[in-house]
């Protein structure tokens, strides 16, 4: 075996260079740790204070240095399913329609341009939000919406413009091009057969849509729901500049509420007792939890369909 | 059916006669068909029989797939694709405008060359065409899907695991779930594309036999690389070579006394 004895630079060389990626790869996961400590070590002294009592509080006070998350906890769930009740509907809409129906010239075009959208910075949105939407809202979408459902505790109340409603749109129209590009790359990868056998049971367009492309897509495109949520929990710039900052859990979408991560956002710099800090610090790592967690589902789900069909990893 | 080679249909059989008579179940028209730049079928005229299977045999790549798939204008869905002259189905221009494909496609069924059953269980697979057809009701469907399933020859591998998905089955058995699934839609025409390439010889005599018991009512086209198994179980044979239509002849004719010398170097193994 004598011919194969490498020579002992290029064992050295292979053996740093490994070592470096080795470095590289290893990095990743102990930074996550790092910052998981970071933040634990900050939020230690809210988190012997108030104990689990801290998710179920309501009480924001640094007057009394008394905290508890759960305005901001109910008020990122809320914004973030809003955003998916409006937003999912339109991102597959625009999914199917790209793969399915539109004429093919048209349909690299137009994925470009909703993938645009990803591309607009939060503080635009905000902006956008504070100077077209909210009036929008005020003018002509808040006045139907109260003499339609003003009876039902979800649309009471007096809208100042600054609420749930607008973080909701907002969030959604932030977090459709990611929904639809994942849910169209779904839809690239199912194998044209599938549409094939069931046009060739007489089913229409429609139906083989339905009945064949969508079931087997099924899980990715429940990744693509998944990812925009986590994209709307952690979103934060274009939220704070519209849902009103209050520490409170309203039913009314027309009221002003919180988010986790608007919270951190805004009082991190007001923030003067250690305990106020802590308390920041336990929301962050609250949210940084739930975000891992709903991410490392996402890609389950999305991988899942990917390992079926080269097509489908681009995907991820 | 015993396993050996027998032609079937010798000429002057009824429906031999009735083929000479009458109009085919299809009518092929003077049919080109091109993917994009690529002219892959060339003036093609032939009227396959009612009642009666006909094959489309020919080296690999001659256009037997699309000549198939123009029947029930599968080749719809290929960007690019386009055709000039007609096919007729029982007497009716499939390419004029105002076809009704839904309908088309439930008379005209397909299986295709590779299977495709969908991520759904085996009873939902063969389910499938009378559910979206609503060929009859709910309470009627295990009766049709067993129907269907012992037709294909493959009740007795599933009747216990219906409710298992049917991509979980081999490949030989995916085929015969997806001809069960076409066979449960109630066509009047089947269309099947090299339907045994991927099954074992049991299971392709069973197909055979199946096939051979469906012609009595049902027009059978099948495109096969098997020639023992056009001459055993084909009425008819159409030969095809580079998008051409060589000869169309009763399958013992064209077996045994091919009139064109690219038949007869085909059939007897000299190229393709
Ligand atoms: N979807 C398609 N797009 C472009 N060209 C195609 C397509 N399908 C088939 N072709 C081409 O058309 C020609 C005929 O193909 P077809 O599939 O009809 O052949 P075939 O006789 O069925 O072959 P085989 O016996 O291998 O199945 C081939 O040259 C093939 O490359
Ligand atoms: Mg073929």
């Amino acid at each position: 075996m004598a011919r194969y004895r490498r020579t002992r630079s290029v064992a050295l060389g292979d053996r740093v260079f490994h070592a470096a990626l080795w470095i590289c790869a290893a990095s990743i996961p102990l930074l996550l740790l790092a910052i998981v400590l970071e933040l634990a070590v900050t939020a230690w002294p809210a988190i012997t204070r108030f104990g689990w009592g801290f998710l179920v509080s309501t009480a924001w006070d640094p007057v009394t240095d008394t905290y508890g998350a759960l305005p901001m906890i109910v008020g990122t769930a809320v914004s973030s399913l809003l955003a998916l009740l409006i937003a999912v509907p339109l991102a597959l809409g625009v999914a199917i329609f790209l793969t399915e129906f539109a004429p093919l010239w048209m349909r690299e075009p137009i994925a470009r341009l909703v993938e645009l959208l990803a591309a607009i910075p939060s503080v635009v949105y905000g902006l956008w939000g504070i100077f077209v939407l909210i009036p929008l809202l005020r003018e002509y979408a808040v006045p139907l919406l109260q003499r339609a459902f003003g009876w039902t505790p979800l649309f009471a109340g007096t809208f100042y413009g600054n609420s749930m409603l607008a973080a909701g749109i907002i969030l959604a129209i932030m977090i459709l091009p990611y929904i639809s590009a994942v849910a169209r790359e779904v839809l690239l990868a199912v194998p044209n057969d599938q549409r094939e056998a069931a046009l060739a049971m007489g089913a229409t367009r429609w139906e083989a849509v339905w009945t064949a492309v969508l079931p087997y897509g099924k899980a990715g495109l429940m990744g693509a729901v998944v990812l925009g949520l986590g994209r709307a929990l952690g979103e934060t710039m274009a939220v704070t500049m519209v849902i009103g900052n209050r520490h409170e859990i309203g039913l009314s979408l027309l009221q002003p509420g919180y988010t986790m991560a608007a919270a951190i956002a805004n009082e991190f710099a007001e923030a003067v007792t250690e305990l106020h800090l802590a308390a920041l610090f336990e929301i962050g790592l609250i949210l940084f939890a739930i975000t891992v967690a709903v991410n490392a589902a996402a890609r389950l789900l999305v991988w899942r369909v990917a390992r079926a069909s080269a097509a489908g990893s681009r995907a991820l | 059916m015993s396993g050996t080679v027998r032609l079937a249909a010798p000429a002057g059989s009824p429906e031999v006669r009735q083929a000479e008579s009458g109009k085919g179940a299809i009518e092929i028209q003077g049919f080109d068909f091109w993917y994009g730049r690529n002219h892959v079928l060339h003036d093609i005229t032939a009227s396959v029989p009612p009642r009666a299977i006909t094959a489309f045999i020919g080296p690999s790549g001659c256009g037997k797939s699309t000549l198939l798939r123009s029947i029930n204008r599968m080749n719809d869905l290929v960007p690019d694709a386009r055709h000039t002259g007609d096919i007729e189905v029982f007497g009716r221009s499939v390419y004029a405008p105002g076809t009704d494909l839904v309908e088309l496609r439930r008379r005209v069924g397909m299986v295709f060359q590779r299977p495709n059953p969908f991520p759904k269980s085996i009873f939902d697979n063969v389910a499938y065409g009378p559910r979206i057809n609503g060929l009859c009701p709910a309470n009627e469907l295990p009766a049709r899907v067993e129907k269907a399933l012992r037709q294909a020859a493959l009740w007795e591998e599933v009747r216990d695991r219906l409710h298992q998905p049917g991509t979980s089955l081999s490949g030989g058995q995916q085929q015969r779930l997806c001809i069960a699934r076409a066979l449960a839609n109630d066509p009047e025409i089947l269309l099947l594309d090299e339907p045994c390439s991927a099954l074992d010889p049991i299971a392709t005599q069973r197909i055979e036999e199946l096939l051979v018991e469906l012609k009595e009512q049902y027009t059978i086209v099948i495109v096969t690389h098997n020639l023992q198994q056009a001459a055993r179980i084909a009425d008819y044979t159409a030969f095809l070579y580079l998008g051409t239509l060589i000869e169309f002849a009763p399958s013992h004719d064209l077996f045994t006394r091919p009139r064109d010398p690219r038949t007869e170097a085909y059939i007897t193994g000299r190229f393709g």
